[in-house]
């Protein structure tokens, strides 16, 4: 997709958004902000092919929808996300990890290559999602990284398993929370250092990783080189990138990030993993990647050849429960039936679906709703949070057929 | 607009951040508070986070926001220069209210 491409179909939506058509915006959900559609670009990081760019620094890009259509995201195309500037380049050779904290008896000091040799390596398809994937349709709009749909991919991570590393460490039974740092830092002193745990029992979770590959190839920097946390079923906020400390903790974390980021109201949303040492009266950490759904061909206000077969085809997650089934409709919910799913890949990983339609000429309101083993769907209307997490909403992409 | 591209690359040179992409294109409304943002807020990050978060603040909510910045990332901003970036920030980046 060049340049002038993207602008248009951007531009699309817009029209759309602002109520200048005759749908109701109840209906079409809200658009991106306008100064996010103003200040977004198609940009190359080093290494990376051009994602599209919400901030420079911090840097924080997202995957164009259009390059969704392989189950794994391709490393050059997978979304970025940093908290703080401070990046640095990390000469994997020089690398140390360290493992210790009030809960680990022996603590370790780890290069990658003992990481490597010392433990057993395993691998797991997994997406990783930002927590505020879709925060830019939020309405009304909440402030933070405006992303649209691209904050996540799809990929293969090899690593250890963070239960091995943490029992050599020591781990002692009266651990609650494992701790994670990364070394990137803010261009202040000041500023609140990066640092997230998560409970013990989701760190022994075989499926929890130390990675060092991602699709067959050691970590892109901008994805966290040289080795990085991940949490399949979690959102990303918890896969620390450039991971250098790990800290098994008697005590809940508090810090900013732990306290008062990252966190959703209690009782809006039907989660099942709970993060009980860190939940207050009024909200809770963000945990699982709710069930969802993208449509990955299709885009809003898109023309297409009256009666000739259109191919609707997309991918479908949530956080390891098992996608049951796409539903598809394209006269705006009236009516739906089952998209025909693609090889299941894993219970964290994308689940491809296609749905065949042959339109007469006309108007269509295109929408998939994906539901899982749990029996949870997509929602209609946005579960509305502070901070515009776990938005599911079904898409709604209008296409005409001449 | 120039100066301003002058004064946010010598603002990411200062800071030595690595990851400092092609920022230096940003264009920021005009107004006699941006010099004042640019001193203020290009240390730590780029300008762009102000514009995507528009438009749809009220005064209050950039308040908030700046305040935030202050409190919480620790931004050694002056109560003379908060002052000066809400009063930018809501005209030309917010919504009445």
């Amino acid at each position: 997709m060049d340049r002038r491409s993207f602008v248009r179909g951007v531009a699309g939506g817009v029209a759309l958004a602002g109520g200048q058509l005759l749908l109701p915006r109840a209906l079409l959900g809200a658009g991106l902000p306008s100064g996010a559609l103003e200040s977004e670009e198609l940009f190359a990081l080093p290494g990376k092919q051009p994602l599209i760019k919400r901030s420079f620094r911090p840097p924080n890009f997202e995957t164009p929808v259009a390059q969704f259509g392989d189950v794994l995201t391709p490393n050059d195309r997978f979304f970025v996300r940093w908290h703080l500037a401070s990046i640095p380049e990390i000469d994997p050779r020089a690398w140390r990890l360290s493992v210790g904290g009030d809960a680990a008896s022996a603590p370790l000091d780890l290069s990658l290559e003992q990481l490597q040799r010392e433990f057993e390596q395993v691998e797991v398809v997994a997406v990783c999602q930002c927590s505020g994937n879709r925060r830019g349709f939020s309405d009304p709009h909440v402030f933070g990284v405006q992303w649209a749909y691209g904050a996540m991919g799809n990929a293969r991570w090899k690593g250890v398993r963070l239960k091995d590393v943490l029992a050599k460490a020591g781990l002692a039974k009266d651990a609650v929370e494992i701790a994670f740092n990364g070394a990137d830092s803010g261009a202040l002193e000041a500023t609140p250092d990066f640092v997230k745990s998560i409970p013990v029992w989701k760190a022994l979770d075989e499926n929890t990783l130390i990675a060092w590959e991602m699709n067959g190839e050691p970590l892109p920097h901008w994805n966290g080189a040289p080795a990085r946390i991940v949490v399949p079923g979690w959102t990303a906020t918890y896969w620390m990138k450039q991971v250098v400390s790990i800290q098994a903790l008697k005590q809940p974390l508090a810090n900013f990030w732990m306290a008062k980021a990252y966190r959703i109201p209690k009782g809006k949303f039907a989660t099942v993993d709970r993060f009980t040492t860190q939940e207050t009266a009024e909200n809770t950490p963000i945990t699982e990647i709710v069930v969802n759904s993208l449509i990955t061909n299709v885009t809003d206000g898109q023309k297409v050849k009256a009666g000739a077969p259109l191919v609707v085809k997309g991918m479908a997650w949530d956080a390891g429960y098992g996608i049951r089934g796409v539903e598809v409709t394209v006269d705006g919910g009236r009516t739906w039936q089952a998209a025909e799913l693609g090889p299941d890949g894993g219970r964290y990983s994308f689940r491809p679906w296609q749905f065949v339609i042959k339109p007469s000429r006309g108007r269509y309101t295109v929408s998939a709703r994906a539901s899982n083993g749990l029996g949870a769907t997509q929602v209609d209307q946005l579960i509305f949070n502070p901070a515009g997490y776990n938005n599911n909403v079904v898409q709604r992409l209008g296409v005409e057929a001449v | 607009m120039k100066k301003l591209a002058q004064t946010i690359a010598a603002a990411v040179a200062i800071a030595c951040v690595p990851a400092a992409a092609d920022e230096t294109n940003i264009r920021m409304a005009d107004g006699p508070e941006l010099t004042t943002l640019v001193a203020n807020c290009s240390g730590c990050h780029s300008l762009d986070y102000v514009q995507m978060n528009s438009r749809w603040v009220k005064r209050a909510g950039w308040e908030a926001e700046v305040k935030k910045m202050v409190t919480v990332m620790g931004a050694p901003v002056s109560p003379e220069d908060q002052a000066k970036l809400v009063e930018y920030l809501t005209r030309e980046y917010g919504v009445p209210d």
